[in-house]
């Protein structure tokens, strides 16, 4: 996709090319991008683990009865994914918690780092939230056969539904299973993408408007509020999912 | 000549998947207007199916967002 852009930005268009945000660059210097090179990719979730653990290691150091502010955030943060979990996984989800909690917390700080000026959001790219995604979804399927066996099949075959109708409904909810990781992923993706676009070409027709540019200033700020309501929903929405795919490895039969 | 008329129908094409998006827009809106008007009548029990909701949302989304998929990679793959 980066190629792309660089030769669509090429052909002149607007001054600031809304997709022009998204290209990977090399740290340092202008090689080409291997799989071990430096890029803003890497330094933006280098930054958000680091926030990350800031948060958390900083909030925790001197644990009072009464929180300090910073400890007060975590707790937040703790309870709201915590209860999350046990409502849509039950008790034995809970289990899950470390690693929904570190997708959620991931994904929100990404998103919202992405939003300050001249950062670089990397769960825009589909390349990153794939990867979570499909994480997501070995860590579902190989949950539900190992504590299942080869019952965790049966939701594939809705027993609530009548004899005649089952096996076209298996069919497609063995399609549905292997689509979940890439609606998952571009769900995510799509939706930060989208917005940090709609951002940029409002900022280019500011450029190009002279003393009238006012208007798509202040239309700015109101799509700035939007996402980043946009940021913290997706997040939730991830996780959220997370957490209903997990139900149906953990919990009991649902169909 | 070729290449020119495969340019307009990659834009072209492009354009058209966008109109999917509106789909994703009705059943949005179709679920958060159900929602609000369930929980108009019982405001006691809307927040217990915040997350319905979002769920709800979520994959009423999904399905507009192939759409927009589609459409770039007409644009930047194609």
């Amino acid at each position: 996709m980066a190629t792309g852009t660089e030769e669509h930005a090429a052909e002149g268009g607007l001054a600031i090319h809304p997709m022009d945000q998204f290209i990977v660059k090399p740290l340092f210097g202008d090689g080409p991008v291997h799989w071990y090179t430096p890029t803003n990719v890497t330094l933006w979730m280098g930054i958000a683990v680091v926030v990350l653990l800031g948060i958390f290691v900083l909030a925790t150091r001197h644990r009072g009865i009464i929180p300090s502010r910073l400890q007060s955030v975590a707790e937040l943060f703790y309870g709201f994914i915590y209860n999350m979990v046990e409502d849509v996984t039950g008790h034995e989800g809970a289990k899950f918690f470390p690693y929904i909690m570190t997708l959620f917390m991931f994904i929100f700080l990404a998103n919202m780092l992405g939003l300050l000026p001249m950062s670089f959001t990397v769960t825009s790219h589909i390349a990153v939230t794939a990867v979570l995604a499909l994480m997501v979804f070995l860590t579902v399927t190989l949950v539900g056969f190992y504590r299942k066996g080869l019952g965790f099949l049966s939701m594939f075959w809705v027993s609530s539904a009548p004899l005649v109708l089952r096996p076209v409904l298996a069919v497609i909810e063995v399609i549905s299973y292997f689509v979940r990781p890439l609606s998952h992923s571009i769900r995510l993706g799509g939706n930060l993408m989208a917005g940090h676009a709609v951002i940029k070409v409002f900022a280019g027709f500011a450029g190009a408007m002279g003393i009238a540019s006012v208007v798509p200033i202040i239309a700015i700020a109101g799509i700035y509020g939007l996402e980043l309501l946009v940021a913290a929903v997706q997040a939730y929405v991830f996780t959220i999912l997370t957490c209903v795919y997990l139900r149906d490895a953990v919990g009991e039969a649902h169909h | 000549m070729e290449g020119e008329l495969a340019l307009l129908g990659k834009y072209i094409g492009a354009g058209l998947a966008t109109i999917g998006l509106g789909g994703a827009g009705i059943g949005v809106g179709h679920i958060a207007g159900n929602f609000l008007a369930g929980a108009l009548r019982n405001p006691s029990a809307a927040p217990s199916q915040m997350a319905n909701l979002f769920v709800g949302i979520a994959f009423a989304e999904a399905l507009g967002i192939f759409s927009f998929l589609v459409a770039l990679l007409l644009m930047f793959a194609v």
